[in-house]
């Protein structure tokens, strides 16, 4: 079963507001396990968000954020109804 | 990480040691204004928001309906007080006396229970490793965040009409009030009486009704340090450690009667959901 994600988008006049949770354990490659070896890497490093297949965002994101983090951000012009497609690349290492 | 979390237990239990009062003051101090909790609990509502609670509720869901264990079954048949799969408003109406087993049970030990009984889950391997950590999260926690979850908004109400709920609350009052362990603490000595607090956390008086929805407030809960989701299970066994008690057993009939004690004190309160703590 794949890590769930949650996202909400609340329209305010024509802003919309959308805030995504993610499931990611953001390993920082520096923390050790409970034998004292080194968690390998892995983090969210790029995120896109589209808008009815035009994309809206490009995130490049660093292993600095938190555990199963939060993120938002506002944009112009959707309307309701509007079809949004998401898209988290977790590439490992 | 052990160490350190045992070295913090004695730093909040010295901090916890009760200040002797001056002679000929009968009254005590008014609890002063926190600003540090006052600030963490702007931050907290920021929070609250977008809990990451909720992933571990989606997550739950999902294990709930899904067949599993070796008999390949869901839990949509697991009896939480309400009937066979009824998850709604159960969560709040916990511990309670369940005539199958004969005993009062709170919600992690009744999902634990369906998960042996309907999905031939071994009890005992369930126990080896029930709290979650920074890479797991063990299945009756996000089941019980589910759960929780089902109860969002409505008012604290288990029940005490069988006498077996009545005698569980008395022994739940009897452990909070039981002082025991190299540093003679009980519940009650932390959880006892109004303005008390360890280090800068003021800590809620259980025996009055509007601050014993603090127990059970917030939990399940996403803790911050450490990004990991724990349930009361959890939290009353890190109270054990801290008072320096033996372990209690993980889904075990202590922990439901003190859980019961908790709950029927705060009984008439509304439940706001998983919670999100520091």
């Amino acid at each position: 079963m794949g890590d769930p994600m949650k996202i909400r988008a609340k329209l305010d006049g024509d802003v919309l507001d959308v805030r995504v949770l993610m499931a990611h354990p953001m390993e920082t490659g520096q923390r050790k396990d409970g034998a004292g070896n080194l968690v390998p890497l892995h983090f969210i490093q790029t995120m896109t968000a589209q808008l009815n297949g035009k994309p809206v965002l490009e995130a490049e994101t660093s292993q600095a954020i938190s555990r199963n983090p939060v993120f938002g951000f506002k944009l112009k012009g959707a309307k309701t109804g509007d079809k949004r497609t998401d898209e988290v690349t977790v590439p490992t290492g | 990480m052990t160490r350190t979390l045992a070295f913090c237990a004695v730093a909040a239990l010295v901090a916890a040691a009760p200040i002797p009062q001056a002679a000929g003051q009968s009254k005590p101090p008014a609890v002063e204004r926190d600003t540090t909790t006052e600030e963490f609990e702007k931050f907290r509502v920021v929070l609250e928001a977008d809990n990451p609670a909720e992933l571990f509720e989606l997550k739950g869901a999902e294990l709930w309906k899904t067949p599993r264990g070796p008999k390949q079954t869901s839990l949509e048949r697991c009896d939480l007080g309400l009937g066979p799969g009824a998850v709604k408003g159960a969560y709040v109406q916990l511990p309670r006396y369940f005539a199958d087993t004969g005993k009062v049970m709170d919600a992690e030990q009744r999902i634990v229970h369906c998960m042996v009984t309907l999905q031939g889950f071994d009890a005992a391997a369930l126990a080896k490793q029930p709290f979650s950590n920074e890479t797991h999260t063990p299945d009756p926690v996000a089941i019980t965040t589910f759960v929780a979850g089902q109860s969002r908004g409505m008012k604290i109400a288990p029940p005490q009409t069988h006498p077996r709920e009545r005698e569980t609350y008395a022994i739940g009052r009897e452990i909070f009030f039981y002082r025991a362990g190299g540093y003679d603490f009980s519940c009650a000595s932390c959880h006892g009486e109004d303005g008390k607090r360890i280090r800068t956390q003021q800590l809620p008086n259980f025996t009055r009704p509007d601050q014993a929805i603090r127990s059970y407030q917030g939990w399940p809960g996403y803790r911050m340090t450490g990004g990991v989701m724990h349930t009361l299970q959890w939290r009353l066994w890190d109270c054990f450690r801290q008072q320096r008690f033996p372990e209690p057993g993980y889904v075990s009939d202590s922990l439901t009667a003190l859980l019961t004690y908790l709950a029927v004190n705060a009984r008439g309160q509304v439940y706001k959901g998983p919670g999100i703590k520091r």
